[in-house]
């Protein structure tokens, strides 16, 4: 076997035998996989979960006479229930509430036009979700019964002539000449998401090479291995073995990521893979029938239609991302952005005696990186403006930021020149880095900086 | 140069004119050295003298800026680096590999097979006694087993060249002790040694030849028995038995009386040649009217005091000098 790929070999099968990289081998996923499900099973729990809401309304504008007495005027929901009181103080409800059961008490004042402003009392914290339905559902009654008070004729019909939903469909025309439709919504995830998992991967991995470079000066084996080998074997067998080690876990996290998240939904969310259609009837269940089932202004076959709408416009816009294009770019950027600045984290590894020296050190080293992101997150709304396209095409933030780009579309000279540029500067990176690190790594107890490394950039070796 | 008629005359490595600056210092002024093949070559000099780096040179850790590195009468190369085992002063061990395999890892840098690598380490570590540590890892070894296993791992590939850097900084003398016998055998199977040592006994025991740097310059060269020689004071011990006084009463002008002493084993007398060119043996014909003569021997100077006067007179040179 040749030198190089015994240095490889020996950094990936160490690193990868580490009790760490097998704990984040599992980890990884099962986090991963919490962070997509635990919210999932809360949102389950919160829908079972019913709640009584008491209404004192001294306003008398959210209360009408029904079959069993006064009834709140805003509609029930699948957990929300409201209990209407007349005649009782609110005082009478604070000593003993705890023990009621009730959930809260909504009380609305006798000014309320005036004063815009009503209480929910209650021992625990209420949900941002019921005040928020609550408010709604109040203001559009009180802005009903406001322009009832000017008394304009056919007012309810101008209303629902009024009334407009604009569903913004974006429509991208490729220039040989074919239609397809994206969700830019979709688009925008799956770029934010690669740009993401290259900063991390560059971030986490870079970093282990510059501690496996400090290791190797700080334990002083480096002698022995450079009377062996060239340096410059020494740190690409390291950048390339610790970039494998990164690699696995990536792979390792995505398949296992994607075994644990489709089957315990499976297995413990069974309703979650039913159809909308299903969901909306199956959860009437829990009501009690009629216009409680009702969301304010909706009714169920128009939001199983949208929800349906929203499924096949997903499943569009994924199609009309070219998923080769996507995958060969992605491993493109991931690897070669990798390797460009593994070779920096190496050349500071090589420069200090320690990894506490390292923090001023990394610093300038990553600010691209940071800058990178910062004009990723502005791209995913602006994919095509100046600034987009400088950092797409810019070696140190390229990989960040053209993969945020890329699904949406870039015309190809500028995949090339972003990627050519980023070979280049690669290459160029790991030459200066050979040789400040065959330098550095045979100096101990200087000052570290970068001037120093300036210094022995201009040594013949 | 005039060595070169011998029959184990062929230099395994030639320096010469070696010079390396690192800002501002030049660590290497124009050094040269001939390490003639099956010798043990002692690199000798105080701290920060140059020597690790003329080391380094040799094994193409680092090039020299000017002057130039023969193997076997060819420019140094890569294809040189399997036949050299270096044992640096800053000697290191991934800490956290297991013995055996970071072994089987640095035998197969230098070029051997793994089968070849395993089989020879398994008699290494039989001949040390050490089979029991194959499976630990190297932090959980003594400070003495670490430096057992990075002499075995210098020495695993048989090279042709053998190069120590203060190898027995550190060792207890037990390793010590160990470490010169192996550097004998080795010798004797036909390598080549150099080392860098503070620690002039051994090098009066181990060392043909030397090298003395200071401050980055040749101050003292060749083979040792001539070196000391040359540095020989005109001393000479002289075991009598008789009157003290009358030897101290009879001693010509020629000759001073430096030290007279007397043990269980009877008397001594320290005795200098004052004039330049007097013979031994007319010391030896004054001596023989004035007391009977048991032993008489000349005293060659030791290494530690020839580094220590080569070292100050350097000095000296340099500080009148400039």
């Amino acid at each position: 076997m040749n030198k190089i790929g015994l240095i490889i070999s020996r950094e990936y099968l160490t690193r990868v035998r580490k009790k760490s990289f097998i704990i984040m081998s599992v980890l990884g996923p099962v986090i991963f996989a919490a962070y997509i499900l635990i919210p999932m099973y809360f949102a389950t729990l919160e829908d079972k979960e019913e709640k009584l809401m008491v209404v004192i309304d001294e306003s008398g504008l959210f209360t009408r006479q029904g079959p069993d007495g006064p009834e709140f005027t805003i509609a029930e929901t699948k957990t929300l229930r409201f209990q209407v009181v007349q005649g009782v103080p609110v005082q009478t409800f604070k000593e003993s509430f705890e023990e009621s059961g009730y959930y809260g008490l909504l009380f609305i004042p006798a000014n309320i036009l005036s004063s815009e402003s009503t209480l929910i009392y209650s021992t625990k914290q209420t949900s941002v979700e019921i005040s928020e339905y609550l408010r709604r559902a109040m203001e559009n009654q009180i802005e009903d019964l406001k322009l009832e008070q000017h008394e304009i004729e056919d007012i309810e019909r101008i209303l629902a002539e009024v009334e407009t939903s604009i569903n913004v469909r974006n429509i991208k025309w490729t220039k040989d000449g074919e239609t397809r439709e994206s969700n830019t919504a979709v688009v925008m995830a799956l770029g934010y998401l690669s740009g993401m998992l290259i900063f991390f991967f560059i971030f986490f991995f870079g970093s282990q090479v510059m501690r496996g470079v400090i290791e190797e000066k700080v334990s002083r084996i480096i002698e022995v291995i450079v009377s062996s080998v060239k340096p410059f074997q020494l740190m690409m067998g390291k950048i390339i073995g610790v970039g494998l080690t990164g690699l696995t876990q990536f792979l390792i996290w995505m398949v296992f990521s994607t075994i644990l998240v489709v089957g315990l939904k499976a297995a413990f969310f069974p309703e979650l893979n039913r159809t909308p259609t299903e969901q909306v009837v199956g959860s009437d269940l829990f009501g009690q029938g009629g216009d409680s089932q009702v969301l304010a202004g909706q009714d169920p076959d128009s939001m199983v239609n949208e929800e349906l709408d929203t499924a096949q416009e997903i499943f569009a816009s994924l199609k009309s991302i070219n998923a080769w294009v996507m995958i060969t770019s992605f491993l493109f950027f991931f690897i070669f952005g990798y390797l460009l600045y593994a070779a920096m984290f190496a050349v500071i590894g090589s420069a200090v005696d320690n990894e506490t020296d390292t923090q001023q050190m990394v610093f300038p080293v990553i600010l691209p990186l940071i800058l990178g992101i910062y004009v990723m997150i502005s791209a995913i709304n602006n994919p095509d403006n100046a600034l987009a396209f400088w950092f797409s095409i810019i070696p140190f933030t390229a990989p960040v930021v053209m993969m945020v780009r890329i699904p949406f579309g870039v015309p190809w000279w500028q995949v090339a020149l972003s990627g050519s540029l980023l070979v280049g500067a690669f290459l160029g990176m790991t030459w200066v880095a050979a040789k400040v690190y065959r330098t550095g790594i045979l100096m101990y107890g200087k000052k570290n900086s970068y001037k120093e490394i300036w210094k022995w950039l201009r040594y013949s070796s | 140069m005039n060595r070169a008629s011998e029959p184990s005359g062929a230099k395994l490595i030639t320096a010469s004119g070696v010079v390396k600056d690192f800002s501002g210092h030049r660590a290497l002024n124009h050094v040269s050295m001939e390490v003639p093949e099956g010798s043990i070559y002692g690199l000798l000099g105080p701290n920060g003298a140059g020597k690790t780096t003329l080391l380094r040179i040799i094994n193409q850790i680092t090039a020299p800026d000017e002057g130039s590195i023969l193997f076997e009468g060819k420019p140094i190369g890569p294809d040189h680096r399997h036949m050299i085992g270096y044992l640096p002063e800053e000697r290191g061990l991934y800490a956290k590999m297991k013995v055996g395999e970071q072994a089987l890892y640095l035998a197969q840098l230098k070029g051997l097979s793994r089968q070849e690598a395993l089989k020879r380490l398994k008699l290494w570590f039989n001949k040390f006694e050490i089979e029991a540590w194959w499976n630990k890892k190297v932090e959980e070894l003594s400070k003495g087993m670490a430096q057992k296993l990075q002499f075995i791992t210098t020495v695993l590939h048989e090279p042709k060249l053998l190069i120590f850097d203060e190898p027995f900084s550190g060792f207890d003398p037990i390793n010590v002790n160990l470490l010169k016998q192996e550097i004998l055998k080795m010798k004797e199977n036909g390598a080549t040694i150099i080392f860098s040592t503070h620690n002039m006994a051994s090098v009066e025991e181990l060392c043909d030849y030397i090298t003395l740097i200071n401050e980055s310059e040749t101050v003292l060269q060749g083979e040792i028995s001539e070196v000391r020689q040359r540095y020989r004071a005109n001393k000479y011990l002289v075991t009598f038995e008789g009157s003290k006084e009358q030897l101290a009463r009879g001693l010509d002008q020629r000759f001073e009386l430096l030290k007279l002493e007397e043990n269980g084993m009877g008397q001594k007398a320290t005795i200098r040649i004052k004039k330049e060119g007097e013979s031994s043996g007319a010391l030896l014909r004054n001596l023989l009217d004035i007391t009977e003569i048991k032993a008489f021997h000349e005293i060659l100077p030791g290494m530690n005091d020839i580094f220590i006067q080569v070292v100050k007179n350097s000095i000296q040179k340099k500080g009148s000098g400039s």
